[in-house]
């Protein structure tokens, strides 16, 4: 049996989201405001708990902040790297696709994962493969296909991937 | 000093927009085009925020969420079109 | 002129370069999956570099609260990648053609194979 506070509040995470962006959203914290954003995060939540999958759930904090900084740091400094490979002559580049093997299984980490790569700054993530019509089911070893734009060495970009990406996830959802 | 350099940038984000245009109407590709769709909404986003800093008025950041949501919204429409629309399922 | 307000300054012009580059990208560079690298982080780095410049500018220097811009820069870094996978797909399923320079040319065909029909 759940407590009533899980009850009520099924996503606590969420609701607290829903009311920092309502309250972002119009840009004040008047009493209304606050009034209105608290409802809506204790009412969506609820009638949405019905159709909500049930993802991977994380409890490290800390280490999804150093992963949220990390990423960002290497935003700013890889699009440094891309401006000269964008400018330069279009001979010069080495574009390309590579298949990263995937250790992750879950729904959740493998969508972070592919939203970081394509993020930072030489990499567009392409599809996660073979292809998985029913999410219960076990499909064994998956891949990731990536675009580079400037593939130079094809086993040190895996491994820096794995290593700086997806190492932290797994640990972050213990799996 | 800062409204100038705010136009200064005002004019490279639009020099943006244009070479968008160019490549959306280059194409050569249906997704080469949606792509050039997709950007220009981003840089006029940017050139809205430009707006606000230019005018010291907040009033045009719903617009640019607006418009970042439709953007969305409405790229990824025609994506899934793109890959479901024109195979006889 | 203060200081803070060179700072924006900075901000604002390297927000604009930032997204002039991502619209040369996608002139410039050769296929559709080159092309897709410009705007998805480009552009993406020059609206967080802005944002930045109107966060500071909106709270320190006209001095009202105003913390709505950080909303735009927030969706944009969620929705950037899905949008990028949702055109790679797309551009994949309709066989747009890479750059003879591409490496592994025959993944493209893999993902093609494993959609359901």
């Amino acid at each position: 049996m759940r407590s009533w506070t899980e009850r009520l509040m099924p996503t606590p995470v969420r609701s607290v989201m829903l009311f920092v962006v309502w309250l972002l959203l119009n840009n004040s914290v008047a009493p209304i405001h606050l009034v209105a954003a608290t409802l809506l995060a204790l009412g969506i939540p609820l009638l949405t708990a019905g159709f909500r999958d049930q993802q991977t759930p994380f409890r490290h904090w800390r280490q999804a902040l150093i992963y949220l900084l990390r990423v960002l740091m290497d935003i700013v400094l890889a699009n440094i790297q891309i401006i000269r490979v964008v400018l330069g002559p279009n001979r010069l580049l080495k574009p390309g696709f590579v298949l990263v093997p995937l250790e992750l299984q879950a729904a959740l980490p493998l969508t972070i994962l592919a939203c970081t790569v394509s993020l930072t700054p030489g990499t567009v993530s392409a599809e996660i493969l073979p292809y998985q019509d029913d999410p219960t089911e076990n499909m064994g070893e998956r891949f990731l296909l990536v675009h580079v734009l400037d593939l130079n060495d094809e086993a040190a970009l895996i491994q820096e991937i794995k290593q700086r990406y997806e190492q932290p996830l797994r640990e972050m959802f213990e799996c | 000093m800062l409204t100038q350099i705010v136009l200064a940038a005002m004019v490279l984000i639009g020099l943006g927009l244009l070479l968008n245009l160019w490549a959306l109407l280059r194409g050569p590709s249906i997704p080469d085009r949606l792509l050039a769709l997709d950007t220009m909404y981003i840089n006029s986003i940017a050139l809205l925020l430009c707006y606000g800093i230019y005018g010291a008025s907040n009033l045009h950041f719903e617009a640019a969420l607006l418009i970042a949501m439709l953007g969305f919204v409405s790229t990824v429409a025609v994506c899934k079109f793109m890959l479901r629309g024109d195979i006889i399922e | 002129m203060t200081g803070l307000e060179w700072v924006i300054a900075l901000l604002v012009l390297l927000g604009a370069i930032f997204v002039l580059i991502g619209s040369v990208a996608l002139v410039k560079l050769p296929d559709f999956y080159t092309r897709l690298h410009g705007p998805t982080k480009a552009t993406t780095l020059g609206l967080g570099s802005l944002v930045l410049a109107s966060l500071l500018f909106f709270n320190f220097v006209l001095d009202e609260l105003s913390l709505q811009q950080l909303l735009i820069a927030l969706f944009l870094f969620i929705t950037a990648p899905v949008t990028a996978y949702m055109l790679v797909k797309a551009g994949l399923h309709r066989n747009v053609d890479a750059v003879s320079a591409t490496k592994n040319k025959h993944l493209m065909q893999l993902s093609e194979k494993q959609r359901p029909k």
